[in-house]
């Protein structure tokens, strides 16, 4: 008994000394603005030819990496006019001190050189100023006139070696170009790089074109039209320019979708005022139909797991979200706010659900959970719909229509691209008016 | 009996020794309840209200009554060093009461009201003083609660206590941090993603040195979001260095863990 009082007394005292722990101090906060970035003119090697050195593209990828970096609102790029060391020794071996005397944070760095029959290589570093470490490098082959794409394949590494998030640069965009007047647009399928570039239109505007989508896995895309005055959903490769009427359907068919793996299309088949959705298989043309109830339901769009399907209802009496699994089985309603719903789709990290709300003659474009909780939204206006997702999950792009004036003057669809904080809005140029954007995923795969 | 005596003997041998060792260590740690009653005073003089230290200083109070009543004594003898006290026996009652204010309270505790209230003016923003002023506002009542209490108790308690900041130190070193950590957007917020990072501090705040506790899980191939978030945590305590730092208490701060967290600012 003695001993044990004894233990007990010296273990009291040893315990008291070691309660001297380290002090820990939880960071659960930090800030969400953009990073400061520079980005440093690449540096040309001296045996290029002057055909290639009159490109410019010393100066021009740096531009172009950016642009995409400052579009994405995470990024603040630093004034060139600042730094203060060259791009040579800067690519070589950075003086530290002299980056972190312009305030940023991380350094782009980059060397371009000629490589076997007229390919050029295309180099970048990536530095952390701060702990004066090398974050990454990486080379790029490719021929001269292709250094777009190069630069939003580099901008995507800097992205996602910062973030933690793929990037969504080296991507495309469908949509409906729309030129004429209001009574009589002429509307053709138009595709361009993600930044607004490289427009090229797909149709010649002889037919009505609406909600052109992508494949997710390749250069296809489905899109409705009219044929014989019913809307009917396409197929169309725009490599190689063929189109396809998608099944046989009796009545109009519409809001067609791909499926993850890009095998499938889904879409809304209506009949005698009753519409209902529908798969079918592109390659055997097996058609299944998935819900089978009197009310509207149309615009579905698949998780990214291709395990459930969102679509909207006006089962409720008014049209609301809902979900379902992809064998049509287990609907359930996921929006429950005031308004109306409409235009869900699902976006591809699986976590959210965006869509279009129209409440008190508003329209808004929000994101929910895919429980329908968490309803956020994310911006409002006159007229603007068809949200659609980035590869990456964070940014939408989606179109707003402006009211024309009292003559019938002014007035016309642009594009929009909003991130999920709600702050970072940007028009994106196109050369017409623009609605019904697509975009693609990463071209250089995943 | 002589073997009872014997144990007894070593028992009380081998708690001397260890109170010996351990206790200078603790009595140096007694001053954290002192830095509090010090934060006291000071609200009093910076809100202004009158009377206020009196007011939340019961204990205080009573001992100066006490004091007086010794001075009281004293005058009519006008023979200063009478008292074995060695109280000196100013003519003025103010002298009086700061020397015996400096008597009851070490001389530690006075560097302390100093440097705590200019590690306070140097807080970055408002919102945070204001803050740490609701947080002090909170201690007040708390230790004035605890402080009977605290001297009640075993040295264990206070022991505990000490080795921790307070929470407007804490926050103060939180905010600064906070401006500094540019927390990468795209991680996922429903992993595991915690960085520990020690860091050692000169008594300026000046940094002598970061290290990623989990060194290994950074160089682990699938921890990519692990190591992007460390790498921004290391940035962050590059960035905000020199810490400001209370200048007082150096052996509470000179380590610290920083455990990096984003996962409540990625949920959103």
């Amino acid at each position: 008994m003695k001993y044990k009082i004894f233990i007990i007394f010296v273990l009291f005292f040893i315990l008291t000394t070691k309660s001297f722990a380290l002090v820990s101090v939880d960071i659960t906060r930090g800030n969400l603005d953009p990073l400061p970035t520079a980005i440093s003119d690449f540096y040309l090697d001296s045996k290029l030819d002057d055909k290639i050195k009159n490109l410019k593209l010393e100066s021009k990828i740096p531009e172009l990496i950016q642009n995409n970096l400052s579009r994405s609102g995470l990024f603040f790029a630093l004034e060139k006019k600042s730094f203060i060391q060259r791009p040579e020794p800067a690519h070589n071996k950075p003086r530290f001190e002299d980056w972190a005397f312009i305030k940023t944070q991380v350094l782009v760095t980059g060397k371009i050189s000629l490589e076997k029959e007229g390919r050029l290589r295309v180099e970048f570093k990536l530095w952390d100023v701060v702990s004066a470490t090398e974050l990454s490098a990486l080379a790029f082959y490719t021929t001269p006139d292709n250094w777009r794409r190069v630069s939003h394949m580099i901008s995507d590494k800097i992205y996602e070696r910062l973030t933690g998030e793929k990037g969504y640069f080296d991507s495309r965009i469908i949509y409906v170009s729309e030129t004429g007047p209001k009574v009589d647009k002429k509307k053709r399928l138009a595709v361009m790089d993600q930044d607004g570039y490289g427009v090229k239109y797909l149709t010649l505007g002889n037919e009505l074109v609406l909600t052109p989508r992508f494949s997710p896995t390749s250069q296809h895309v489905t899109y409705m039209s009219y044929f014989k005055n019913l809307p009917r959903v396409y197929l169309l490769n725009i490599e190689t320019g063929i189109q396809d009427l998608v099944g046989d359907f009796p009545g109009m068919t519409f809001a067609p979708r791909f499926s993850p793996d890009g095998k499938k299309i889904i879409m809304s088949f209506a009949q005698e005022g009753n519409s209902d959705i529908y798969t079918m298989d592109i390659k055997t043309r097996v058609v299944e139909k998935l819900t089978d109830h009197p009310s509207i339901d149309t615009s579905p769009s698949y998780s990214p797991d291709g395990s459930y399907i969102t679509f909207n209802s006006d089962r409720s009496g008014f049209q609301q979200i809902y979900t379902m699994k992809s064998d049509g089985t287990n609907v359930k309603r996921i929006s429950f706010g005031e308004g109306l719903y409409g235009t869900p789709v699902w976006s591809p990290r699986g976590d959210l659900i965006a869509f279009t709300k129209l409440y008190r003659n508003k329209f808004y474009i929000g994101v929910m959970r895919s429980d329908g909780s968490g309803e956020r939204l994310l911006t409002e206006n006159y007229y603007q719909e068809a949200p659609s997702w980035a590869p990456n999950g964070r940014v939408l792009v989606f179109y707003r229509e402006t009211p024309s004036d009292s003559s019938g003057r002014g007035g016309g669809a642009k594009l929009w691209s909003i991130d999920l904080t709600g702050y970072n809005e940007r028009l994106i140029q196109t050369p017409t008016d623009a609605s019904d954007p697509s975009w693609s995923g990463l071209l250089s795969g995943k | 009996m002589q073997k009872s005596l014997k144990i007894s003997f070593i028992a009380h041998t081998v708690i001397l020794i260890i109170s010996s060792i351990t206790l200078p260590f603790l009595m140096g740690r007694v001053q954290a309840p002192l830095v509090m009653s010090v934060d006291l005073v000071q609200i009093g003089e910076r809100t202004n209200i009158p009377y206020a230290p009196k007011v939340s200083d019961g204990a205080k109070t009573d001992k100066k009554i006490k004091d007086r009543v010794v001075t009281e004594q004293a005058p009519p003898k006008i023979v200063p060093k009478e008292k074995p006290d060695a109280v000196p026996l100013p003519e003025n009652i103010k002298q009086i009461k700061e020397l015996l204010e400096k008597r009851q309270n070490p001389v530690k505790v006075e560097d302390l009201t100093k440097q705590t209230s200019e590690f306070e003016k140097k807080e970055i923003f408002d919102p945070n003083k204001i803050s740490a002023l609701i947080d002090k506002s909170k201690k007040d009542n708390a230790e004035a609660n605890n402080k009977p209490s605290l001297e009640a108790t075993q040295s264990q308690q206070k022991n505990v206590v000490t080795s921790k900041l307070t929470i407007t130190q804490e926050d103060a070193i939180k905010a600064q941090i906070f401006k500094c950590w540019n927390i990468p957007i795209g991680l996922p917020y429903n992993e595991n993603l915690t960085v520990r990072i020690k860091i050692k501090l000169n008594p300026d705040g000046s940094l002598v040195s970061s290290e990623i506790l989990d060194l290994a899980r950074m160089n682990t191939a699938g921890q990519t979001y692990y190591k992007i978030l460390a790498e921004s945590a290391l940035r962050a305590v590059k960035l905000c260095n020199p810490l400001k730092v209370p200048s007082t208490g150096y052996e509470k701060w000179k380590e610290m863990q920083l455990n990096f967290d984003a996962k409540e600012m990625l949920k959103g």
